[in-house]
Formats: C-alpha cells, sequence, structure tokens
C-alpha cells in the first residue's frame, strides 16, 4: 500500500460534497469536499505500489481539464487509469461542478 | 417463483448488482432514508492500513434509517466488494449499535423492525479476534431486538453469508433469499481444505447450491421465502416479513425440532440434497423431549 498527495491551481467551484465508488477489486472509491482556495488538493491510498508518475500523470491531465477546488480522497483498489477517469468524472458531476 | 417465469426474470431491477447503500436505499420508502455514520463521518476501520490494505471510509457497512411502508425501520447493508463483506471491528460494531439503538427506540414507545443485508464472507481475516468479538456483539443485538420488532435477513447474492455471519442470520426473525444466494457455516472451500475434495467438492457449483443455496435453504426451512433478485420483489417480502411480527418460538429457539431432524439422518449414508427435504418433514420431536 501507498500514500500519495498531489496539488493543482484550480477555480472551478463544487456545489457540494460527494462520495463514488467502493473499495473493490479494480474500483475506487472518492470522496470530495469543496473548499475555498485556489488549488485542488488530492491524497491516494491505493493497494499497488510504484505507479507515482501514472496516478500524477492522469490526475494532471484530469484536472487541468477540471480545475475543481475540492480536495479528493481517493482510496484504490488497484483501479485502471479509465476506471479512476469515470470515477472522478462522476464524483464532480454529482457534485454539480 | 420459478425458474420458467421469464418475464419476470427479464423485467427485473437487479437488487444484488446496486452497490449496499444503494440497496439499503431501495428497501425504504422514497424520500425517508437518511444515513448514520455516513461516508464522510469517515468512521473507517484502524487495523488495515499497517497492514497494507487500503481502508473504506464506512468500512463497508451502511446505516440506514427511514420509513419502510411508512414505518420506522433500519436497514444495515453490508457493501460485499469491500474485503468480502468482511465484517471488522469497526463494521461490526456500526451493526451491534444500529440493532441497539432500534431495540432502545422500540422500548420507548418508537417500534423499529431491523433489515440485515448479509452479503459477506464473516469475519475479517486481518482483525482476527476483534472481528470474532465484534460478531457476538452483532448476535447479541440481534436477539436484543428480536424481542422487540422482526429482524429479518436478506442474502441476495451469490457471495453468500457464511462463517460468524451465518450464526446471526439464522437468529433472524425471518430469512429471505434468492435462487443465487448462499448460506453456510463453513464456506465450501473451508470445508474442503478441511475435510477433503471427497467430503465437499469446492469445485462443484451445482453441489455447492445443493445444499448451500436459497432454493434448499427455502425447502428445508432454515430460510423462509425464495424471491426473485429484483428490487420491487425483495422490498415486497421485506415488508411482508415485517408485518408478520414477532413470533411466539424464533427458529432458533425450536432445539427440539431441530435435535429431531439431526437424529433423523445416519452420517455413515446421507441423503441426497434433494431428499432431504422429505426426510426432514417426517422428523418430530419425540412426546416429552427436553426442549
Amino acid at each position: 500500500m501507498q500514500t500519495l498527495t498531489y496539488e493543482f491551481p484550480a477555480h472551478l467551484p463544487a456545489a457540494r460534497r460527494t462520495h463514488v465508488g467502493v473499495v473493490g477489486s479494480g474500483d475506487l472509491e472518492i470522496l470530495m469536499t469543496p473548499t475555498d482556495g485556489a488549488r485542488v488538493r488530492v491524497s491516494v491510498r491505493t493497494s499497488v505500489d510504484g505507479f507515482d508518475t501514472v496516478w500524477r500523470t492522469v490526475l494532471e491531465r484530469f484536472f487541468a481539464r477540471h480545475p475543481v477546488a475540492a480536495s479528493f480522497e481517493l482510496n484504490d483498489s488497484g483501479a485502471t487509469p479509465g476506471v479512476v477517469h469515470l470515477r472522478l468524472r462522476q464524483a464532480i458531476e454529482e457534485g454539480n461542478v | 417463483m420459478t425458474l420458467t417465469d421469464w418475464p419476470a426474470m427479464l423485467g427485473r431491477t437487479s437488487f444484488i448488482e446496486l452497490g449496499a447503500r444503494e440497496r439499503a436505499r431501495a428497501l425504504l420508502d422514497d424520500g425517508t432514508a437518511r444515513e448514520l455514520c455516513g461516508p464522510f463521518d469517515r468512521i473507517e476501520s484502524p487495523w488495515l492500513e499497517p497492514q497494507g490494505v487500503v481502508p473504506q471510509c464506512d468500512d463497508g457497512v451502511v446505516v440506514v434509517k427511514g420509513r419502510l411502508d411508512g414505518r420506522p425501520a433500519v436497514v444495515i447493508a453490508i457493501e460485499q466488494a469491500f474485503q468480502g463483506g468482511g465484517i471488522g471491528e469497526v463494521s461490526g460494531v456500526k451493526m451491534a449499535a444500529a440493532l441497539s439503538l432500534a431495540a432502545r427506540d422500540s422500548r420507548d414507545g418508537t417500534p423499529t423492525p431491523a433489515v440485515l443485508l448479509l452479503e459477506t464472507g464473516g469475519v475479517r481475516l486481518q482483525e482476527a479476534n476483534l472481528g470474532l468479538a465484534t460478531v457476538a456483539e452483532v448476535c447479541s443485538a440481534v436477539l436484543e431486538l428480536r424481542a422487540l420488532q422482526p429482524v429479518v435477513g436478506v442474502i441476495a447474492g451469490a457471495l453468500g453469508c457464511f462463517g460468524g455471519m451465518s450464526i446471526a442470520a439464522g437468529l433472524c426473525t425471518r430469512l429471505i433469499m434468492t435462487e443465487e444466494g448462499r448460506l453456510g457455516l463453513d464456506g465450501p472451500e473451508v470445508i474442503e481444505s478441511e475435510a477433503g475434495v471427497a467430503e465437499f467438492d469446492a469445485a462443484d457449483h451445482s453441489l455447492i447450491w445443493s445444499i448451500d443455496g436459497g432454493r434448499q435453504r427455502v425447502r428445508t426451512g432454515l430460510a423462509d421465502a425464495l424471491v426473485l433478485d429484483d428490487v420491487t420483489a425483495l422490498r415486497t417480502a421485506v415488508i411482508e416479513a415485517v408485518r408478520q411480527g414477532v413470533p411466539a418460538e424464533h427458529r432458533s429457539q425450536r432445539i427440539a425440532e431441530l435435535r429431531a431432524r439431526l437424529e433423523a439422518l445416519d452420517p455413515a449414508r446421507p441423503p441426497e440434497p434433494a431428499d432431504l427435504a422429505d426426510a426432514w418433514a417426517g422428523a418430530t420431536p419425540r412426546k416429552g423431549a427436553v426442549r
């Protein structure tokens, strides 16, 4: 298991906090909490070690397109980048960004 | 329900394919569900991270209060995708506390029946003794509430309900299963590894379901209703089970009947699973047998 943290610039407000997904094989859960600042903070707990660079790339790309000012907690059980992207989309959609 | 009820089968909305939170909400009346100890309370297991296992923010148990057919009720759902529905210290205490609170409300004039959605392999091995202790607390809380209000168990999925939680299932006022659901104390893999493949072949699915499956459990009186894996069908069955109220005697109290069933079997010549219901139909307690 590995814990990773990232920060990116952000400006889009989210209307509400959201919880999506499940820590099941190949899936992850996301807790999104809106924040006031101009940053997005992401903390990842992942069951698979050694994918720091892949996580950075996936998150950087997502938050460049959706710069949501919020804190994101990701509890991951080996989700692929595609699944991570879909869950992030679901979280911000439900958060009415 | 029969296997050939194709229109019902094709038109259904699967219950087990929903997540635990959605299942709990689907059973309750529209707009009445309110989650206790939700994900943002972050009541997760402290024992998983030190062992290199990623925790889940609700520890895999979802507690939702609301109304069932217009009356207060609590639904406690286990998320089978997280750690195979394994029960740890935190998730077990969530279940036990929710049941105890329902008992307290029932004593204080707000009758609150409980529904347990039991998709679980039993105790979570990473939490060993704490998990075992917490299962005892869950069982104790089921006993506390079932004297006041029905505790209805539902086993809807192929994961089934095994280990310590199968004991909690056995204590339920009524038990609802689907054809795909399974119920057993030891899982097939455990029996095979302990007693050998001749005792129980864990690769033989038709054998497993002929013994642990919902249809057999209902036929042999160890569960009460066989329902299609469909949201409306399960909600209707749960409402009906609650409506029947608290029985004079629970299944787990009918010791003489259960003993007569054991006596009707010769372990040296076990019956075929299909013949078990008939063998047990004639097994009645001897007159004057100690209860």
